[in-house]
């Protein structure tokens, strides 16, 4: 008798636990079909583009600058559309995103190690950690003309710059990272028995990651103006780049080409942003930090 | 029945059957005039088996204590004992759970870190969730579940490390009071069902009473032991029963009478 009570009682607790989480639980669906959501981020991006073609279209008829200065808008997609038919086109883009990724994984290894360096390291703190910061500030065009008398005319000399410029907002990342792992996580991790470099790999490093991203995204941006920057000065013969395309349209005052160049560049820019932002996106989701 | 014994001061029968035993501990934060003393010559010997609650005002030194038992922190002065060399197991205010990993993930890591094989991992955490009645959430994440269901996994979690004595820092403080009670039911039958030894560190003398077998208190700067009850209430205990009340007002006029000390 006694025993069946004990039973009961049990039975009822479990109940009352499954109830309770239940009742906890029920706020947190979401119902929102995926398509909603697409739309719902592409309109306003649509209709900032609609409204940009229309300032451009109304400008071109007001007939502020001859048209061969400022073309029509349909006349650059028409430009455009030519290009995307030679080689020569797709061999540019294809040198400046080699060039591009290139240096900014070059950056990212530098950035990483250098980052955990600074970090873990006091005395190389002290000696770098504003360093790195200032370093940040100086604009990459300005390392150029050091870089052409170290390196010459050459590949090296834009990497040189496209790294410099990188590197520093990655190692950053990973320092601000590494700085603000909540110190309970390392309480906890500490007491499950991770020590040095376990504590490292289970917890410092996960921790930092949403960090380390950032960091990254903002690596990519830096190394990607460094790039454009450096194809305008830097221009190697016989191998077509989208910088030096954009120089040597300018200088035939080809002014669509020009344009629809840097509709080319705009749109690798968004996507690169894109995938960083799809990448921290998913990060923030799975760890509950965009609920607030 | 309800039976308090105020012993006064420090347990003074070492025995050979203790699961922790703090002798003369001090602990001093900084140096010189700004040197803050935490904890003064704290000696404490807790029972295997033995649920303890260690009440306090606040900057009693609680959770010092409790970071000196659990190795996270060296003691200025004193030794501290864990049978068997056992790491004890910490549970926060907080549950910290990591959230870059799912329920299971987070039961697992101890485990993991232990080098426990994938697939007696994967048994045991089940198991665990089992016990916190969590057996269907193990693929959510943290930020999924409510506050009580994360201090459930962390309880979990910290069960996973196969400890036999377990460090509880105000782990219910942050729920509401539905949820605690459950949850003080929950300890007090894993608590029972695998024999641990528990210091439970909290500022609600109730929660003292409805969960200890001995309910220590430490006064404040610098934390000392200055009362020791032992609480002979049957369990099951419910927290609203009057022998409850009754010892947590006992408690809570010592407590006040410390807190006074420093007024004046």
């Amino acid at each position: 008798m006694a025993v069946d009570t004990g039973r009961a009682v049990e039975v009822g607790a479990d109940r009352t636990i499954a109830g309770l989480d239940a009742l906890d639980l029920a706020a947190t669906a979401s119902g929102e079909s995926r398509l909603a959501k697409v739309w719902a981020s592409a309109w306003p991006k649509l209709l900032a583009l609609a409204f940009v073609l229309g300032v451009w279209q109304v400008v071109y008829w007001s007939g502020w600058r001859e048209p061969w200065v400022l073309p029509a808008p349909q006349e650059v997609f028409a430009d455009l559309a030519r290009a995307v038919t030679t080689a020569d086109f797709w061999r540019a883009i294809a040198t400046t995103l080699r060039r591009g990724l290139v240096g900014f994984v070059l950056a990212a290894a530098i950035g990483l190690v250098l980052g955990v360096a600074v970090a873990r390291v006091r005395p190389l703190r002290a000696a770098l950690g504003s360093a790195i910061t200032a370093l940040q500030t100086m604009p990459s065009i300005a390392w150029f003309p050091l870089a052409i008398l170290l390196f010459q005319i050459s590949e090296n000399a834009i990497l040189f710059v496209v790294v410099l410029g990188a590197a520093p907002s990655i190692a950053n990342g990973v320092i601000s990272g590494v700085d603000y792992v909540p110190p309970l996580l390392l309480r906890a991790g500490r007491n499950f028995g991770a020590r040095g470099l376990s504590l490292y790999r289970y917890v410092v490093a996960p921790a930092s990651l949403p960090a380390i991203v950032s960091g990254l995204k903002q690596g990519w941006a830096f190394a990607w103006r460094s790039l454009l920057a450096g194809e305008l000065l830097v221009i190697i013969a016989q191998r077509p780049a989208l910088g030096v395309r954009l120089q040597g349209l300018r200088e035939q005052n080809d002014a669509a080409g020009v344009i629809s160049t840097m509709i080319v560049i705009f749109v690798i820019g968004v996507l690169a942003d894109a995938v960083f932002s799809s990448a921290d996106r998913r990060l923030r989701r799975a760890w509950g930090l965009d609920q607030a | 029945m309800t039976s308090v014994l105020p012993a006064g001061g420090v347990a003074e029968q070492p025995t050979d059957r203790t699961a922790v035993r703090l002798s003369g501990v001090s602990k001093v934060y900084g140096r010189g005039p700004a040197a803050v003393h935490a904890l003064d010559n704290v000696s404490l010997d807790v029972a295997p088996g033995e649920f303890v609650c260690l009440v306090g005002a606040s900057g009693c030194g609680k959770s010092t204590l409790l970071s000196l038992v659990a190795d996270l922190d060296r003691p200025t002065a004193g030794t501290i004992e864990v049978a068997g060399g056992a790491r004890p197991g910490l549970m926060f205010q907080e549950p910290a759970l990591f959230p870059w990993l799912t329920v299971a993930g987070n039961v697992g890591l101890p485990m993991r870190l232990r080098k426990v094989s994938r697939a007696e991992r994967a048994e045991r955490v089940a198991e665990l969730l089992r016990t916190v009645h969590l057996d269907e959430f193990g693929r959510r994440r943290p930020h999924q579940l409510s506050g009580g269901m994360r201090q459930r996994v962390a309880m979990a979690r910290t069960l996973a490390l196969d400890t036999p004595v377990l460090l509880m820092d105000e782990p219910f403080g942050a729920l509401d009071a539905m949820t605690r009670d459950i949850l003080h039911d929950e300890i007090e039958r894993i608590w029972q069902q695998r024999g641990l030894t528990v210091l439970f560190v909290t500022h609600n003398v109730r929660e003292a009473a409805r969960l200890g077998d001995r309910i220590v208190l430490l006064s404040s700067r610098p934390g000392r032991v200055v009362a020791d009850w032992r609480v002979d209430v049957p369990r099951p205990r419910r927290i609203d029963s009057p022998e409850i009340a009754a010892i947590a007002a006992q408690v809570t006029d010592r407590l006040r009478e410390e807190v006074r000390r420093h007024g004046s």
